[in-house]
């Protein structure tokens, strides 16, 4: 059943671009936004367990090694609340109907690579997926061709290109390890030797190779410059799902169902994730671009991520996969904010802006409600996210790293709110006068998106009752 | 006998690879990759992965070296000065590379790696078929959408600059 998350994408893509294109156009659109619905219910349905049947199920004569957990169902349910933002605001923003065609066929490939990505259980499935994903995204960045966007995907090519052979090299020697290349089979291999030279040089290398996909600290050299020079709908898609689910979601994968998550990795993990939190604040807190600024930011709460999943206890892991929802909710609303901002001002240096809050009023209050989420303000979603990972940092005996969590929280809202005072409050300049919102097609998707960080952190405290654990 | 021959073919094929590197034409750094990858499919072959060894030779080798040298014959070459220009600040920047080699290597032959390994048996499924549509089915999707995606790509990034 859980197939047809990765064959509807495939067969759509294939349905509407071969027979009748020019009349599928306009369809393309709906029906995007259709399954992604369903893929919202679905993933919802199966964590609380509304339905009566098995959704794992395989689909004769198709056996293929699929399985849904809840890990799973948190990739699923980001990614479809992610995209369809996305597909909204890219609705608004690409004008020509054959450009915005085309970017909704990628839209497709992007969610069928990311879907197998959450849904597979084999480790190589697992690299074609990341590639797939990542591939697409390359054809997305340089959407509108620009010098300086082609010099960042350049620079993203490249180091996505060592990623993926260290990844490969990883995978083989798994492979020779254990035989097989299924996530059960290695982890009882592992199990068995946990200290053998060759295993621990494949899993550092596979952690390496997740860091630069990720854009972790020492490795995030393309992440800035892609994030802040990409179309903005892009950089949306790509803060929120893409380097999460590549670098971040399989990271998780990998050390909660295939390696021994033991000491020492955990101590990598740690130290890559601190490192990332209080640099990426610090390197946030120094910029004037608006874009720039949001991608340090995520460098910075990508490193909370994994700092919860260094905590190695279930509460860190859960902790981590929430904040990991939060992120992906929070950040692309962020920068949807920021993409209406340059549209209707034209410009995305925060020291030339100020004082738009009075003109425009939505964009203000939904970059506010998600900048305090970023920061953890009670009772925003982000909030709880960041609660859970400096319990679980404290429960593991990490209390330096638990107050460091906490410090860089206060950073973070520092340059936020220096963000918001720059930009929206004061008084207006002379240039900005005549400005006004941008249409209802560009404030909906943040109006959502701002509508989940409260409504979760709202209901949030009922629903850990039902979730099954 | 038959290892030494395995280390001669490697050391032929990284010599290949060098010279795919270090060469100043694009079109001859495109036949050296071609070169190395077949070399690599008579290695494949000779450490018995004969299959593995056909992909190699008819994907690497032949498709895209086709599609190399001929992406490149649509370039237009640098004028000797340029070469000449290029050549000189080239060989500077690989100077110490000879000797952290050799570092790495007397570095590398203190440590003894002990595997503390059972590895297991071979696969032994010969029938390509079965692989690939049988166990490795999600993969063969997965294909399918690279693919796809190389077609869009292609679309959409140099349609449009062929109109102009």
């Amino acid at each position: 059943m859980f197939l047809l998350f990765i064959l509807l994408p495939l067969f759509s893509l294939i349905v509407l671009n071969l027979p009748f294109r020019a009349m599928m156009k306009k369809a393309a659109f709906w029906w995007l936004l259709v399954l992604l619905a369903l893929q919202v219910y679905l993933a919802i349905g199966y964590v609380f367990g509304f339905f009566g049947f098995d959704l794992n199920a395989p689909i004769y004569p198709l056996s293929f090694s699929l399985n849904v957990d809840n890990f799973g169902c948190v990739a699923l349910l980001s990614t479809a609340v992610v995209l369809g933002a996305v597909l909204l605001a890219a609705k608004y923003i690409i004008k020509e109907e054959e450009k915005l065609f085309n970017f909704i066929s990628l839209l497709f490939i992007i969610l069928a690579g990311s879907n197998g990505l959450a849904l597979t259980t084999d480790i190589f499935s697992l690299y074609i997926f990341i590639e797939i994903t990542t591939v697409a995204s390359f054809i997305l960045i340089s959407f509108d061709k620009e010098k300086l966007v082609l010099e960042a995907v350049f620079k993203y090519i490249i180091l996505s290109a060592v990623a993926t052979v260290l990844m490969l090299l990883s995978i083989a020697l798994f492979l020779l390890v254990s035989g097989k290349t299924d996530f059960s089979a290695i982890h009882a291999v592992l199990i068995n030797s946990p200290h053998s030279l060759i295993v621990m040089f494949a899993t550092g290398v596979f952690i390496c190779a997740l860091f630069i996909k990720g854009g972790l600290m020492p490795f995030h050299g393309w992440l800035p410059d892609v994030y802040s020079s990409a179309p903005a709908p892009v950089s949306a898609l790509l803060a929120g799902i893409i380097t999460k689910l590549v670098g971040i979601f399989t990271l998780m994968r990998l050390l909660v169902s295939v390696v021994n998550f033991d000491n020492p990795i955990r101590q990598v993990i740690l130290f890559v994730g601190a490192l990332s939190v209080v640099a990426g604040a610090l390197a946030a807190a120094g910029q004037s671009d608006f874009k720039r600024m949001l991608a340090y930011s995520s460098i910075s709460q990508v490193g909370y991520i994994v700092l919860g999943l260094g905590a190695g206890n279930a509460l860190g892991i859960m902790g981590a996969l929430f904040h990991l929802f939060n992120h992906s909710v929070f950040k692309s609303s962020l920068f949807i904010n920021s993409a209406a901002i340059e549209l209707q001002a034209g410009t995305r240096d925060m020291n030339k802006l100020g004082g738009l809050s009075a003109k425009m009023p939505v964009t203000s209050t939904t970059c506010l409600i998600s900048s305090l989420s970023t920061a953890g303000m009670p009772p925003l979603a982000g909030f709880w996210s960041k609660l859970i990972i400096v319990l679980a940092l404290w429960a593991s005996g990490n209390y330096g790293y638990a107050a460091l969590a906490v410090i860089a929280g206060i950073l973070t809202l520092a340059y936020f709110i220096s963000m918001q005072r720059r930009v929206f409050f004061g008084n207006i300049k002379e240039e900005f006068a005549g400005i006004k919102e941008p249409g209802f097609g560009l404030l909906l998707p943040a109006c959502l998106l701002s509508a989940i960080t409260i409504g979760l952190g709202l209901v949030f405290p009922f629903c850990l009752k039902l979730l099954k654990f | 006998m038959l290892i030494t021959l395995d280390i001669v073919i490697l050391i032929l094929m990284i010599l290949a690879a060098l010279w795919a590197v270090m060469t100043r034409s694009l079109l001859r750094s495109g036949i050296a990759l071609a070169l190395t990858s077949a070399i690599l499919s008579v290695l494949m072959f000779k450490l018995n992965a004969p299959l593995a060894a056909v992909f190699e030779l008819s994907v690497c080798t032949g498709l895209i070296s086709v599609l190399f040298i001929s992406t490149i014959s649509l370039t237009q070459p640098l004028s000797y000065e340029e070469i000449i220009k290029h050549m000189k600040d080239r060989f500077r920047r690989f100077r110490y590379l000879p000797v952290i080699v050799i570092l790495a290597g007397i570095g590398l032959s203190f440590v003894k790696v002990r595997p503390n390994l059972i590895l297991p048996p071979p696969e032994t499924e010969t029938n390509v078929r079965n692989i690939l549509w049988n166990f490795r089915s999600l993969d063969m999707v997965g294909q399918v959408i690279v693919l796809l995606c190389g077609v869009f790509g292609v679309v959409i990034l140099f349609k449009e600059r062929v109109k102009k």
